[in-house]
């Protein structure tokens, strides 16, 4: 108890040196790395993507390090207050929401489109963690705590769904599904859940939109449509396959620049990066996700909270998640569902959500010692 | 107690489940590696190429056709600057309206306009339109002037073919217009080298050289966007000229041939009696090849094509005619050969002859009373020649007539419609009309008419045969490199080979070495039995052309550098009644259609023999009063031509 009032009285000059520098050092190359990238989606002029985006860093990367200097305490008392008001948002997106390029995902807060279904990804990890917190080991496999886990999870599931927005839904479920794994669920229940989905399967399939089973179907057989459906996916490949070793430089990815590659600045980003900067630089990239999947991880060992263990492990996991099925999304290896690369494609709402899910990270870092009754 | 023991077996659930995921992340994070690096490092080729093939597009540029130059080396097919207004479809932006702005000030008629729309439809957004192909100059200025409205809109400058000569290469030559489908699906060159607007040839020697003289494109290459947009030009690469093709004939002796037969249908054929080549050859009437580049108007072609001359036809190649009395040195030099007769054999004219209950009569009514060889070929008569036939036979006619070229084809492949003729022979006519060859048949082949079918040069071979002394040439139309024998080597060629025939006769069993070397050199071989009987015919001619009461004998020229020998002839296009014979209408006095065609063959100098010439004038009446006196003011030209032909001979810058 000593040690735990010490350190929440703890100097700011403390919390400064209780940073996770690496962590931070990482994602400010994150920052600089999209930066240049947005740039040259804009084919090498400062134009409306990469000023946007720019500007959206230099405004959250800020306020997430100003964030960080709250008490892991506040993230934990407010966890369910923030997954609620995110439930509403949901819930005003699927009633007044913005329609834009056939769903309604976003709700007009007047100064920006906000996505909540976005910032759903950072509180259903947190309002689950605070759930776990307080159950005990013995009790994680009890009835009533199942159900009222899947219940959480399942509703912002449901809402954006209906948006539709199937990337994101399925983003959301994985990043839940971590949390309820690292509690302690039955391994059985995890089996047993996936034979029956694996069952119910063509039954969710004639529920699917048309264009969403078109994506399976291009996913499964890309050059049946070339022009069509299997259009992206294969301009996609032959960008990335075109880098080689070492990339066509900056700024020289024809692919990118003559237009053959979609949607380039937002779900295709890292695309354009292999090919301009090639097998090394995607390696690069690729280890700049890793050190910071790990650093979090990391963090979340040595936080004596479960909410803050728990928290950044499902954090740590979730941004595999998003790092990995968009990369596999862009090299074939997957069907294409939006699903945006963290901090590097464009988009307010995903920087935002990952910001505060760094802050909340980094707030465990520094309180790491910290316990929560 | 119990609590703090759950907490530790809580947090170590969590950190073992933790570790779980982590190494499932491993597994997947090296897939994604392998994956890239499947992509980036093995299968990079592949997709470098796919994305070049996306980003660079080649756009062909009209090959630079090869020209045709004359004899001197005057071209008379080439390649004249014009004016052309293009249009990129995909790089205009309201369409409609250029179309029609263009309208208005080019005065488009709406038949050209909808073809312009409708030819947009059919090509892709990149490829150029080409609203005009040849713009005057005041268009191009107009458009010029209005361009700032014409966005879009390109003058470009061009080459187009251009005949300098207009009708009097035609159809030696041919023409050019745009290519169709079937030219492309044909020729592997025109698909290769195929842009649109690319005229190919459509007959001729423009057709039949199509694939030295087409040349190769011009490419560029662009790199586009998605859209098909160019973005910059990677690399020009230019290419190469068509092959240019000089030809033996002379424009000069061309273009009086086209006077000679103004207003006339018919065929003029001049050829070198040694080396074979071709001075001139016309056909008349002709037309103007130049109408034909741009498409032709429906006016110039319905008066070419209905014209009842027949400006379309090639008479030279495939106007098939029976040779009349031009086939008479033929006839006497067979029957001489096959010692059927002497040149003292004499027979007695009398203006008709009975023979197995016909009567056959001779032009002239009241006979020639005795001839012999010299005097009936002189005069042309025709009993004569009825006799020697019915002694010799139709048979033995025809090996005679196909050793000196009637019956096949002169250029063999160079022209497509060349036209093989018809020598008959008892056996053609059982295979071909099933019925059995009919002696009086033999009676008028014997004065060129019933199944015999020439065309004038192959009458024009003939006579240069006969008039080098009876040995083979070889014609041509392309004066190339190799191959290029000097008609002295020729000669001096003729005069070994003849030797060796001589010697080979007199002491037939020599050893076999020396018939190899004859067969080795079977080149310009004679053709005869006999040099005395070439004689005897030429002389015969000689006597036609240059002897009082000869049957051109108004037509000669005493002047003994020019002096020719020749025979004329008159062929009937339809069966002479006996009321018709009595009658004895004047030419001018029978339907155009029902008149004889005349013909003329010659050859000269006589002292030292050079040219051979054969005239054909389709319904021209008699061929001493129509066909003769053309050859004479040719042969004029002719000669004199000669010795300049002889001093380009030897110019290296000629060679091509």
């Amino acid at each position: 108890m000593e040690y735990n009032s010490f350190n929440t009285q703890s100097s700011f000059i403390q919390k400064v040196k209780n940073f996770d520098y690496i962590l931070l050092t990482c994602i400010l190359m994150l920052g600089i790395i999209s930066a240049f990238s947005m740039y040259s989606t804009d084919g090498g002029e400062i134009l409306f993507h990469s000023k946007s985006h720019i500007s959206k860093f230099l405004i959250f990367f800020p306020t997430m390090i100003f964030l960080s200097f709250l008490n892991i305490k506040f993230w934990h008392y407010t966890a369910y207050f923030f997954y609620i008001i995110i439930l509403i948002f949901l819930i005003w997106a699927s009633l007044y929401g913005v329609k834009a390029s056939g769903s309604q995902r976003w709700i007009n807060l007047y100064f920006i489109n906000l996505q909540p279904s976005e910032l759903m990804k950072i509180a259903i990890i947190a309002c689950l963690a605070k759930y776990y917190h307080r159950v005990q080991l013995d009790k994680v496999n009890s009835f009533q705590t199942i159900l009222i886990a899947l219940v959480v999870l399942i509703l912002p599931i449901m809402l954006v769904i209906s948006q539709p927005d199937l990337g994101t839904s399925i983003l959301i479920a994985l990043s839940g599904l971590v949390i309820i794994w690292l509690a302690g669920l039955n391994v059985k229940y995890f089996l047993y859940s996936f034979l029956t989905l694996l069952t119910l399967l063509p039954f969710f399939i004639s529920f699917l939109k048309p264009y969403q089973k078109l994506r399976i179907l291009t996913f499964l057989d890309p050059d049946k449509d070339p022009l069509g459906a299997g259009y992206q996916i294969i301009q996609s490949k032959i960008a990335v396959g075109s880098g080689g070793l070492m990339g066509k430089g900056f700024l020289k990815g024809t692919q990118s620049y003559l237009e053959f590659l979609p949607e380039k600045h937002t779900d295709f980003i890292f695309t354009l990066f292999a090919e301009e900067h090639g097998f090394v630089g995607a390696l690069l990239l690729l280890l700049i996700y890793i050190i910071i999947i790990y650093r979090v991880i990391r963090i979340g060992s040595i936080s004596r909270s479960y909410f803050a263990k728990l928290f950044c492990y499902g954090y740590g996991s979730a941004i595999f998640f998003y790092v990995t099925v968009n990369m596999s999304m862009v090299l074939g290896l997957l069907p294409i569902v939006g699903s945006p690369l963290p901090i590097m494609s464009y988009g307010g709402s995903s920087m935002l959500s990952t910001m505060i899910g760094f802050a909340i990270v980094m707030s465990a870092k520094i309180n790491h010692k910290q316990l929560i009754a | 107690m119990l609590g703090e023991d759950l907490n530790v077996k809580k947090t170590h659930t969590i950190n073992r489940r933790m570790f779980i995921i982590a190494a499932a992340k491993f597994f997947v994070f090296s897939g994604i590696i392998v994956k890239l690096f499947s992509l980036q490092i093995k299968e990079n080729k592949k997709y470098l190429t796919l994305s070049d093939k996306n980003r660079l597009r080649e756009w062909k540029l009209p090959p630079v056709r090869g020209e045709f130059l004359d004899y001197f080396g005057n071209v008379i097919a080439g390649n004249l600057k014009v004016y052309q207004l293009h249009i990129i479809p995909e790089q205009v932006e309201d369409f409609r309206y250029l179309m029609v702005r263009l309208k208005e000030i080019l005065k488009l008629s709406n038949s050209a306009y909808n073809k312009i729309i409708k030819q947009k439809q059919t090509q892709k957004p990149w490829e150029t339109l080409i609203v005009s192909e040849n713009l005057t100059w005041d268009e191009f200025t107009k458009v010029n002037y209005f361009l700032h409205d014409l966005t879009g809109a390109k003058p470009v400058l061009s080459v187009s073919r251009d005949y300098p000569f207009k009708e009097n290469y035609t159809h030696v030559l041919g023409y050019v217009s745009e290519a169709s489908e079937n030219d492309i699906l044909n020729n592997k060159s025109i698909k290769k080298n195929h842009v649109p607007g690319l005229k190919v040839g459509k007959t001729g020697l423009e057709k039949r050289f199509e694939g030295d003289l087409i040349g190769t494109n011009s490419i560029q290459r662009y790199e586009v966007n998605a859209y098909g947009k160019r973005i910059n030009q990677i690399d020009h690469k230019d290419g190469l000229k068509g092959k240019t093709i000089r030809l033996t004939l002379d424009t000069e002796v061309q273009k009086l041939c086209n006077e000679l037969l103004k207003d006339l249908a018919g065929s003029i054929s001049v050829m070198d009696i040694y080396t074979g080549e071709i001075i001139a050859m016309h056909s008349s009437p002709s037309f103007d090849p130049n109408l034909f580049l741009f498409g032709i108007g429906q006016d110039d072609w319905q008066l070419i094509r209905n014209n009842p001359l027949k400006p379309l036809v090639n008479k030279t190649l495939s106007g098939l005619y029976s040779p009349g009395s031009t086939i008479k040195p033929i006839v006497a030099l067979s029957a001489l050969e096959n010692n059927i007769i002497s040149k003292d054999f004499k027979v007695n004219c009398t203006g008709k002859i009975e023979m197995y209950g016909q009567t056959y009569h001779c032009w002239k009514k009241k006979g020639h009373g005795y001839v012999n060889l010299k005097s009936a070929m002189k005069q042309s008569c025709d009993t004569y020649f009825y006799e020697i036939a019915r002694r010799l036979g139709v048979d033995r006619l025809k090996l005679t007539s196909l050793k000196f070229g009637l019956g096949k084809k002169v250029l063999s492949k160079t022209f497509d419609n060349e036209k093989k003729g018809l020598v008959p022979d008892t056996k053609w006519k059982k295979n071909n009309l099933g019925k059995g060859w009919v002696i009086g048949e033999t009676l008028i082949t014997g004065i060129g008419q019933g199944y015999i079918q020439t065309t004038p040069l192959q009458l024009c071979l003939m006579t240069a045969q006969i008039g080098n002394g009876g040995f083979k040439i070889y014609p041509k139309i392309i004066a190339n490199n190799e191959d290029n024998n000097t008609a002295e080597k020729i000669k001096s060629l003729m005069q070994k080979n003849l030797k060796k025939a001589t010697e080979k006769n007199s002491s037939l069993m020599e050893a076999g070495g020396q018939l190899l070397e004859l067969i080795s050199e079977k080149r310009h071989e004679p053709l005869f039995q006999n040099p005395e009987n070439i004689k005897l015919v030429t002389e015969a001619m000689f006597a036609s052309t240059n002897e009082v009461r000869g049957t051109s004998y108004s037509s000669r020229i005493e002047d003994k550098k020019y002096q020719f020998a020749g025979k004329t002839g008159t062929s009937q296009v339809k069966r002479i009644s006996e009321r018709d014979r009595e009658l004895d209408l004047k030419t001018i006095e029978i339907p155009y259609n029902e008149r004889d065609h005349a013909l003329y063959i010659a050859f000269g100098p006589y002292k030292s023999p050079r040219y051979a010439l054969s005239i054909v004038i389709e319904h021209g009446g008699s061929g001493s009063t129509t066909a003769a006196p053309i050859a004479k003011k040719l042969f004029k030209l002719i000669i004199d031509r000669h010795k300049l032909r002889e001093e380009i001979k030897n110019q290296e810058s000629l060679k091509i």
